[in-house]
C-alpha cells in the first residue's frame, strides 16, 4: 500500500546544523495490516512516520501512496491525502485543552463540511466502541492517560481513515492501560485497518496483533521482520 | 445544507467554543472595544444629531438678517431702514425684531428677551423657557420682577412655560411685550434689534443682500446659510477637540489589542500545529481566527453603538452634554431626534472593526504556515 524507496530526509539542510534523520529507506508497508517502527530515541522512527504519514516531504526519494508518488505534492493535496486515508494518535494525545472530548473528536471533520448532527453522532458511536462515551462532555484537560488516548484514537477514525498511525502509544501508559490499547488495535485491524505505530516497548513489538516489525538505528533500516 | 455551509457553521461553533476558552483575554478585550466603540460613537452621533437639530430650526428662521453697524459694533436699527429694505424687489416681507439678553441675579443667568409677533404677548406678562422654569422653580402665575435700565423696578406674571421638545432654542427664552422690551431697556418707539427678511426666490437671496448692503451702507447683512455654516463649525470644533482628547485613549487601545490580537501564546501555536496534523488546511486556520477577530470585534461594535445610541438619544448623552453642548450656565433640557448616518457608521465601523481584524491575520498567518510535522517532535 505505502512505499518507500531511498528516502531521505534532513533538517536544517544546508546549515552548519545540518541533520540526516533517515540516510535511503526502503520500505513496503502492507494494507489491513500492523506495522511497528522500532529503535533506540533518535534513530528516525517518527519522522518516518510524518513521511508516510504526509506530514513531511522527504528530501529526496519517492513515497508511493498506492501507485500515486506523494513526495513532491504541494501542501494542499497533501492535506487532502492525510485526512482522507491517514488518523493520527500522537505521543502527547495532543487534545486540545478546555473544550468537551467529543468536541476534540469532530475536530478533522469540521475542514470537510459533514452535517453537525451526522458527525456528533458518529463521534458518540466511535467513543462508545471505544468505551470513553461516558467522558464525551468532560473537557480534555479532566481525562486520565488512558482516557485521552482513547478520545484520541477515536479522533483519529472520525474520518473512517484506511491508515492509523500511533506514535509511541505506550509510552505514557501503565502496562494494563498499553494492554487495553493493543485489544483496540487488534479491533482495528480486524476492521481492515492498516495500523502503523512508532514503539520501542517489549510489550508492543513482542505481541500476536503486530505483523511486522521494521528496526531502525542512525536513520538507518537494520531489521524488518 | 451544502457542505460549505456546513464547513461555515462548523467553523463558527468551534471559533465560539475557542473563545470561551480564553474567556478572560476575550472579555477584556471586548470590554476595552466597547468602550471605544461607545465613546467614539457617541461623539459622532451626538455631533451630528446636533448639527441636523440647528439645521431644521433655522430652516424656519428669516433667510436674512440686517443689522445696524455703528463703529464696527452692533446698534440699533431705525424704522426708516425697515421701509428702504421693504422697497427692495424681491423682498416678500420684513418686520423689525426686538431682542436682547437680561442678566437675572437672582438666577445668576442670562435669559434671551423677545418680543414674538405672533402670538403677541400681553403687558405685564411673559413666557419663559425650560431652563428658566428650572433655574427660577417659576410656575404660571408667579410673579418675576427685574430691575429697569433707570433703575425701576418692573414686574411680570409668568403666563405659560415652553414645552421642552423646543428646548434645543428655547431654554434660556423670555418672551416679553414691546411696551415691557423698551421699558425695561429704554428703547425708543421706532427702534429695533435687527430687521428679519423673508425673500420670495431662494435663489435670489445673496442678489438682493447685494441690493440691501448697496441701500443701506451701514448695516451687515447675515444670510442663514452663514448662521448653519457657522454651527456648523462651532460644532466640528468641539467634536474635533474631544476627538483630540480622545486620541490618547485611541492609540492606547491599538497597542493594547495590537498586543492581546497579535501576541500569538504558544499554547495557541501548538493548537494551530495540531489542527493542521489532524487535517486541517493553512486557510481553513487563518479562517478560524479570522472568525475570531471578527466574532470579538463585531460584538464589540455592535454593543459599543447601541450602547452610545441609548446614552445620546435616551439618558441625554451625559458624559459628553457639557462639552458639546456648549458653556452657558441655562443648559437645555432636551431629548435629541434619533439619526443615524450610514457614513458615520462605516466610517467608524472601518477603523474599528477592520484594523483589529488584521492585527489577528498576520500573525496567525505566520503560525499557520508551519509544517504540521512539528507536533510530532
Amino acid at each position: 500500500m505505502i512505499h518507500l524507496s531511498d528516502v531521505r530526509k534532513a533538517f536544517n539542510q544546508g546549515k552548519s546544523n545540518e541533520f540526516w534523520a533517515l540516510k535511503g529507506i526502503d520500505l513496503s508497508v502492507k494494507a489491513g495490516k500492523v506495522t511497528v517502527f522500532r529503535g533506540p530515541s533518535g534513530s528516525g522512527k517518527t519522522t518516518l512516520l510524518t513521511l508516510v504519514g504526509c506530514l513531511a516531504r522527504p528530501t529526496s526519494g519517492r513515497v508511493r501512496l498506492r501507485d500515486r508518488d506523494i513526495s513532491g505534492l504541494p501542501e494542499r493535496f497533501l492535506t487532502d491525502i492525510r485526512r482522507s486515508t491517514f488518523g493520527f494518535v500522537f505521543q502527547q494525545f495532543n487534545l486540545l485543552k478546555g473544550i468537551s472530548a467529543l468536541e476534540n473528536v469532530m475536530i478533522p471533520a469540521y475542514p470537510l463540511g459533514r452535517d453537525r448532527k451526522d458527525l456528533a453522532r458518529r463521534a458518540h458511536e466511535l467513543m462508545e466502541s471505544l468505551d470513553i462515551h461516558a467522558k464525551a462532555q468532560s473537557n480534555a484537560e479532566w481525562l486520565s492517560g488512558g482516557e485521552a488516548q482513547r478520545v484520541a484514537i477515536a479522533r483519529a477514525l472520525i474520518n473512517d481513515p484506511e491508515v492509523v498511525i500511533a506514535d509511541e502509544p505506550t509510552a505514557n501508559l501503565d502496562s494494563e492501560r498499553s494492554r487495553q490499547f493493543l485489544g483496540i488495535v487488534e479491533a482495528l485491524k480486524a476492521s481492515g485497518k492498516t495500523v502503523l505505530m512508532t514503539s520501542h516497548d517489549p510489550l508492543v513489538c513482542d505481541t500476536a496483533v503486530v505483523d511486522h516489525v521494521v528496526s531502525l538505528r542512525d536513520g538507518q533500516l537494520v531489521e524488518a521482520r | 445544507m451544502s457542505p460549505w455551509v456546513h464547513k461555515q457553521r462548523n467553523l463558527l461553533d468551534f471559533t465560539l467554543s475557542s473563545l470561551s476558552r480564553r474567556k478572560g483575554k476575550t472579555l477584556g478585550m471586548m470590554v476595552v472595544y466597547t468602550a471605544i466603540v461607545f465613546v467614539l460613537a457617541s461623539v459622532m452621533l451626538f455631533s451630528h444629531a446636533i448639527r441636523r437639530e440647528a439645521a431644521v430650526v433655522l430652516a424656519k428662521s428669516p433667510e436674512v438678517l440686517v443689522q445696524r453697524m455703528v463703529a464696527g459694533r452692533h446698534d440699533l436699527i431705525p424704522a426708516r431702514h425697515l421701509e428702504a429694505v421693504k422697497g427692495i424687489r424681491g423682498v416678500q416681507s420684513a418686520e423689525g425684531r426686538l431682542w436682547g439678553y437680561l442678566f437675572d441675579p437672582a438666577a445668576v443667568a442670562n435669559y434671551t428677551l423677545m418680543v414674538p409677533t405672533n402670538p403677541r404677548i400681553e403687558p405685564g406678562k411673559v413666557v419663559i423657557g425650560d431652563a428658566v422654569v428650572r433655574a427660577r422653580s417659576a410656575d404660571p402665575g408667579d410673579l418675576m420682577s427685574f430691575r429697569a435700565h433707570d433703575g425701576a423696578l418692573v414686574q411680570f406674571r409668568v403666563d405659560k412655560t415652553i414645552s421642552r421638545e423646543s428646548a434645543l432654542v428655547s431654554a434660556d427664552l423670555f418672551l416679553v411685550s414691546e411696551e415691557d422690551f423698551r421699558r425695561l431697556f429704554g428703547i425708543a418707539p421706532g427702534l429695533f434689534t435687527d430687521l428679519a427678511i423673508s425673500v420670495r426666490n431662494p435663489r435670489e437671496v445673496v442678489k438682493i443682500a447685494e441690493k440691501i448692503d448697496a441701500a443701506l451702507p451701514d448695516t451687515r447683512i447675515i444670510l442663514r446659510d452663514e448662521i448653519l455654516r457657522t454651527y456648523e463649525s462651532v460644532f466640528d470644533w468641539r467634536e474635533g477637540m474631544l476627538l483630540v482628547l480622545l486620541a490618547g485613549s485611541i492609540l492606547a487601545f491599538a497597542i493594547f489589542s495590537w498586543e492581546k490580537a497579535s501576541g500569538l501564546s504558544a499554547e495557541e501555536k501548538r493548537e494551530i500545529g495540531i489542527l493542521k496534523a489532524v487535517g486541517w488546511e493553512t486557510s481553513d486556520v487563518i479562517r478560524l481566527k479570522m472568525l475570531e477577530g471578527m466574532v470579538v470585534s463585531l460584538s464589540a461594535f455592535l454593543v459599543g453603538y447601541l450602547l452610545a445610541y441609548l446614552h445620546v438619544f435616551y439618558f441625554g448623552a451625559g458624559l459628553f452634554e457639557p462639552v458639546l453642548k456648549g458653556w452657558a450656565v441655562l443648559y437645555p433640557k432636551y431629548k435629541l431626534t434619533p439619526f443615524v448616518d450610514e457614513l458615520q457608521v462605516a466610517t467608524l465601523f472601518f477603523f474599528t472593526v477592520f484594523p483589529y481584524t488584521i492585527a489577528t491575520v498576520v500573525p496567525i498567518w505566520r503560525a499557520a504556515i508551519v509544517d504540521p510535522d512539528t507536533v510530532m517532535r
